[in-house]
């Protein structure tokens, strides 16, 4: 069966004309059309790769239920405004704006397709057919900083981040936290290289850093370049991010966070195709296998991998949360009191470092 | 001490793709053409490179294979603006848009492929000590760019060729007048240039980043157009100055990265120097007006043969 414009108008009109049924504005259909839009290549083997996987993932599972369709390589500005009207118009039931700077295209354009349903990945902007998903990353950091709390012997790492936005300060955060729980003396240096992806930039932003004494390497850009350098210069290892990046430094990389999205796309389509889609709000981890983390390293001993394992299942099983205090900021300044766990809402606009953190030039 | 030779063997890396590529666009400015499509050139001399790196291991052959993919490209900018005199800003701009997206489709099955290295041009005996490895610890292409710049020089100023081509660039019209063929020499030009683009290009996946990565140059391109200009032209002052912005780019990271003695400059000024020396020497130009700016008289114009 397919809805026409015009009788899709008749019949969301009706159905906002019955409020008491409680139904959505989105009718059940038999298949169902999905657009992905990246802000960079498919094949950067890390943030838009673990998209893409995502959306291959449901073709994948609902098979001849779903077509998709998706436009890489979109800038963050008014291009991206054609690109969602050019996928609604193409018949997309469904679009995934998978980039922070989307938002304010999408919000723009969504009214102007009642029938689409959109999600924006990352943002803070919804509207009446604009939902919101992002991924619970630090619970990967924290896996990551015990790791590298047992393992550096400098008691030093670095990071490279791209902005120092809340997302990347989160990270930078639970790192600095879950290290110092194994090694109170563990320090984390957070370098700002302003670019998402810039291999040559990371790699010697990884050089600047492991000259001057980390040895455990962690990044918060697109792409492998630091754990390359990170395994030229032999140092203790470093962490894959957003993907499994182990075929560029199979003894470097510790572990990795994999961002996982396929379950939510999943779900989402699925939505769409009962009719019962609705904005949410999703802000999922490893228990919804949302983030995943990657094999471990052989060189990491047996107990390492144990307590890493421990991190993790206690975050699955929700004993246990990287933002719980006692919490000092850098300057020592207590922040979160003993026993009190951080809300969502604080994460999402964190603008301070954690002690152990250097402040960054 | 230590730290002060690790620093410098970055920088060296940092520097030499920049320095290859503006040496070549150096010598196409100079006969009296500009090509903005550095950028584009470079990224399809990259990919061409990481692809022979990736099925030979040979690095020699993929500087090879970057340098004839640079002047495959170079020729579509030639054609163009040469042969039919289409505006070279534009057409310049156009192929840096090409060479991006070019270089992204030939490079789409190639990502997740690490490759290594290129080896160092002299036995690791000579690189045992960091001072020597500052010396004898590069490959090839680092000291390819020192040898070019002393060439190049050597070929505008002491040779025949080189004053046609100087000839070409001041004066087009008067050149054409006493028989040399302008197109001729500005293709042969363009062609250098291409070739030094895709080398510079090769050398991201062979010496900075053994992968590939779509736009890996993320934009040294336009630095090493921005540079002729800061280099009035000559290659010696070019040499100064891709070691210049070598530094600074490197020093940012690294005062960023450091505290003690490093963190004294803060690194939003380093960040700033490049743009800061940009204008000192722009306004040192116009000082000296006796030499003029040393831009060649007929840069950008096409030729059009008055008779």
């Amino acid at each position: 069966m397919t809805i026409s414009r015009r009788n899709f108008v008749k019949i969301s009109g009706a159905a906002m004309a019955l409020p008491l049924m409680g139904s959505s504005a989105f009718a059940q259909v038999e298949k169902i059309k999905i657009g992905f839009i990246y802000v960079g290549s498919i094949n950067d083997n890390g943030y838009n790769y673990a998209h893409n996987q995502g959306r291959l993932y449901v073709e994948e599972k609902l098979g001849d239920k779903v077509e998709t369709v998706f436009v890489e390589n979109v800038p963050e500005g008014p291009d991206c405004e054609r690109v969602i009207r050019e996928l609604a118009q193409q018949g997309c039931n469904l679009i995934f704006a998978t980039s922070f700077g989307f938002g304010d295209s999408l919000v723009k354009v969504a009214p102007q397709f009642p029938d689409v349903a959109f999600e924006h990945a990352t943002g803070y902007m919804s509207g009446p057919n604009i939902g919101l998903y992002n991924a619970r990353f630090y619970e990967g950091r924290a896996v990551c900083g015990t790791i590298a709390g047992h393992l550096s012997v400098t008691g030093k790492a670095g990071y490279i981040g791209s902005f120092p936005i809340p997302e990347v300060v989160m990270g930078i955060n639970a790192l600095a936290l879950s290290g110092r729980r194994i090694n109170p003396a563990f320090t984390v240096k957070p370098v700002y290289i302003s670019t998402w992806n810039d291999p040559a930039k990371e790699a010697d932003a990884a050089r600047a850093m492991i000259d001057q004494g980390i040895d455990i390497i962690a990044q918060h850009t697109d792409g492998p370049a630091a754990l390359q350098v990170a395994a030229e210069r032999g140092i203790v290892g470093g962490f894959g991010q957003g993907a499994d990046m182990s075929a560029f430094a199979p003894e470097t990389q510790l572990t990795a966070i994999i961002d996982h999205w396929g379950p939510h796309y999943l779900a989402s389509a699925e939505a769409v195709l009962a009719g019962t889609w609705a904005p949410g709000n999703t802000w999922e981890g490893l228990k919804e296998d949302v983030v995943q983390m990657g094999p471990y390293n052989a060189k990491v001993p047996a107990d390492v991998v144990a307590d890493a394992e421990k991190i993790k299942a206690g975050q699955i099983d929700g004993s246990f949360h990287i933002f719980t205090g006692p919490i000092n900021d850098n300057t020592g300044a207590e922040r979160v009191a003993a026993g009190v766990t951080m809300t969502d809402a604080e994460l999402l606009s964190m603008d301070w470092y954690v002690e152990g953190v250097e402040q960054p030039a | 001490m230590d730290l002060m030779l690790a620093i410098l063997i970055t920088v060296v890396g940092a520097s030499t793709p920049i320095l290859i590529a503006a040496l070549g666009e150096l010598v196409v400015e100079r006969s009296g053409v500009l090509n903005l499509g550095v950028e584009g050139m470079m990224l399809i001399g990259a990919i061409a490179g990481f692809v022979v790196q990736f099925h030979t291991g040979n690095s020699y052959l993929a500087l090879l294979a970057g340098a004839g993919a640079g002047v495959c490209a170079s020729l579509i900018f030639g054609f163009l603006t040469l042969s039919l005199s289409a505006n070279q800003t534009a057409t310049g701009l156009a192929l840096t848009i090409f060479g991006t997206g070019f270089s992204a489709l030939a490079g789409s099955s190639y990502s997740a492929r690490p490759v290594t290295l290129m080896r160092p041009l002299f036995p690791a005996e000579f690189a045992a000590s960091p001072f020597t490895k500052v010396l004898f610890g590069y490959s090839f292409p680092v000291y390819f760019a020192f040898i070019m710049v002393a060439a190049i020089w050597y070929f505008l100023h002491r040779t025949r060729a080189g004053l046609i081509l100087r000839a070409v660039g001041e004066n087009d019209q008067s050149a054409h007048s006493i028989g040399y063929s302008v197109i001729g020499v500005r293709y042969m030009a363009v062609m250098f240039g291409g070739a030094m683009a895709g080398i510079a290009g090769a050398c991201f996946p062979l010496l900075l980043t053994p992968q590939w990565a779509e736009r890996m140059t993320a934009g040294r391109g336009w630095i090493a157009v921005a540079l002729v200009v800061f280099a009035s032209w000559k290659p010696f002052r070019l040499l100064a100055g891709a070691y210049l912005f070598g530094l600074v780019m490197t020093m940012e990271l690294y005062a960023k990265a450091g505290g003690g003695p490093l963190s004294v400059i803060p690194s939003e000024l380093w960040a700033a120097l490049p743009y800061l020396a940009t204008v000192a020497v722009l306004v040192l130009i116009s000082i000296r007006r006796d030499a003029s700016t040393n831009a060649p008289a007929c840069l950008g114009k096409p030729f059009l043969p008055s008779n």
